[in-house]
């Protein structure tokens, strides 16, 4: 008896991994999502365009990608530009987005609260309450249920 | 709109018989009690005892006057009434996981129940061995099924299911029935064929509801999420995500009308525009009391300011009929061609009537196509 319990390395054996009716998501390839154009953001939102910036920063999301880093560099991107927005133009702002625009600006601003930084956390508040009244519950609820996410 | 309140737990399920004067419902444990309606209020005339778990699903088939009730013991009981008792009879369905939903057939002959064994299990009466047999709907079902559904045509069943897909099977048991006539969603029916899989939704699939003619199958799921499948030589998908909590069940009143309701405690309308290939917002189907309007004394703004950032106040009390999610949503005159009432029970266990006619008086811009 003293011999099979010496090793408890089976504790940290994944049983889920070889469960033969594991659930397995559809592969949608998502290998050539690149996320939002960076250099067009950029220059919309040095040429004070920014309710352009927004537009551009929602295109292409990272959604079926796997690669973490194109999801991390759309993140910062999106923030960068809900950033610089005035507090007073937010409102106007996520009433020109459609309802798809809607629950991807929600997507991105529970991203974002996953990693806080200097002062992100506030404007995200600011923007999640504009996006609220916009989307209503049913856009959080969307964030909470998606598979697969920014 | 006349609610009824019969228990604090929430009711499981429900089932009207033919005439609307008795309902069979689950009352969070594991029997069926049916209540009779005397005036205006109900008494309990039976109660089922038999399944050994929960009961999640009654279904009472109008003609025959059979009550077919499933449950998390796995097994499933046809009850008949003799003289003034309900006598159950065994239907072993072969599954190793719970039973959650249960649907008589359009003619009766058979029924489906929707299990956490991912499979369904279609079951029907052999006369030369006076014996219910079932037989499995396996493939490609990859999570449990919530909800069922019957087409009008007797033989296709439509499945929500918790692998976030709708489909529509076929259920054709050669012993029982002739060759089906083709259909929108196909025309080779063979036993457990998908006629049609959904795609593109989120979420687990609450509910499902086939139109009354059967060319048009809706669902709602738990992505907040409703949408409406044209049968045809490719299936056209519209879906509405709404800005409401997820829906749990959902039934047309109309070709081109559905009703569903959830968690958000009342039910809402939502109207299938065919030609713009759309679905929208219809209005929501609850009539809140109002409220008598008390001003505010500049003590309680402060107050308001401090607690809550905000100086409006928001009364913590839902203003809706049902106090609780709406779990179940069922027909009682008409039938899902012309529907003018439907009733709605949920986790308040209370049954609420709605009709219609009075709905549609009471809301302006609320317009039933």
């Amino acid at each position: 008896m003293s011999k099979n319990t010496v090793s408890d390395r089976f504790r940290k054996v994944d049983v889920d991994e070889y469960d033969e009716n594991k659930f397995v998501d559809e592969e949608d390839g998502g290998e050539n999502q690149s996320g939002p154009d960076e250099a067009e953001v950029d220059s919309l939102i040095r040429q004070g365009n920014l309710m352009g910036a927004l537009q551009a920063v929602l295109k292409n999301p990272p959604i079926n990608t796997k690669n973490q880093n194109v999801k991390d560099r759309a993140e910062v991107l999106v923030l960068k530009v809900l950033s610089s927005f005035k507090s007073s133009d937010i409102e106007k702002a996520v009433q020109a987005l459609d309802k798809n625009g809607v629950d991807l600006l929600m997507k991105y601003i529970y991203k974002g609260f996953e990693r806080p930084s200097e002062n992100s956390s506030a404007i995200l508040l600011q923007w999640h309450e504009k996006a609220l009244s916009a989307g209503g519950v049913g856009s959080i609820v969307r964030v909470l249920t998606a598979r697969r996410t920014v | 709109m006349a609610y009824h309140s019969f228990q604090l737990e929430p009711i499981s399920c429900h089932a009207w018989n033919k005439d609307r004067t008795q309902i069979a419902l689950c009352p969070n444990d594991h029997d069926v009690h049916i209540y009779k309606k005397e005036g205006s209020g109900w008494s309990k005339s039976h109660v089922l005892r038999e399944h050994n778990g929960q009961v999640t699903g009654i279904d009472w088939a109008p003609e025959s006057n059979r009550i077919v009730t499933c449950g998390t013991d796995r097994n499933a009981y046809v009850w008949t009434l003799k003289g003034n008792v309900w006598k159950p009879t065994l239907v072993i369905l072969r599954i190793n996981r719970a039973a959650r939903c249960v649907r008589w057939s359009p003619k009766e002959n058979k029924f489906a129940v929707g299990s956490g064994s991912r499979l369904i299990s279609v079951c029907y009466f052999e006369q030369d061995n006076d014996w219910w047999v079932c037989k499995h709907i396996k493939k490609p079902i990859r999570s449990t099924i919530l909800s069922l559904d019957w087409h009008p045509n007797n033989v296709l069943l439509a499945a929500g299911s918790c692998d976030f897909k709708c489909r529509i099977f076929s259920a054709y048991i050669k012993e029982l029935e002739d060759k089906p006539a083709p259909t929108s969603w196909g025309s080779k029916m063979p036993f457990g064929e998908v006629m049609f899989e959904s795609s593109g939704t989120a979420g687990w699939v609450h509910g499902v509801c086939f139109s009354g003619s059967g060319n048009r199958v809706a669902w709602a799921s738990h992505d907040s999420t409703v949408a409406v499948a044209e049968g045809g030589k490719s299936p056209v998908i519209t879906t509405l995500s709404s800005v409401t909590l997820p829906l749990l069940c959902v039934t047309f009143i109309t070709e081109n009308s559905l009703v569903a309701a959830g968690h958000d405690c009342y039910p809402a309308l939502f109207v299938y525009d065919a030609a713009k290939g759309a679905l929208t917002f219809g209005g929501k189907l609850d009539v809140p009391k109002q409220s008598a309007q008390r001003g505010m004394t500049a003590r309680e703004r402060f107050q308001n300011l401090d607690k809550k950032a905000t100086v409006e106040s928001k009364e913590a009390v839902l203003e809706s009929l049902h106090k609780n999610s709406i779990s179940q949503i069922s027909i009682l005159e008409g039938d899902k061609a012309k529907c003018s009432k439907f009733c709605t029970t949920g986790m308040d266990g209370g049954m609420a009537v709605w009709d219609v006619k009075t709905l549609e008086s009471a809301m302006k811009d609320l317009k039933i196509v």
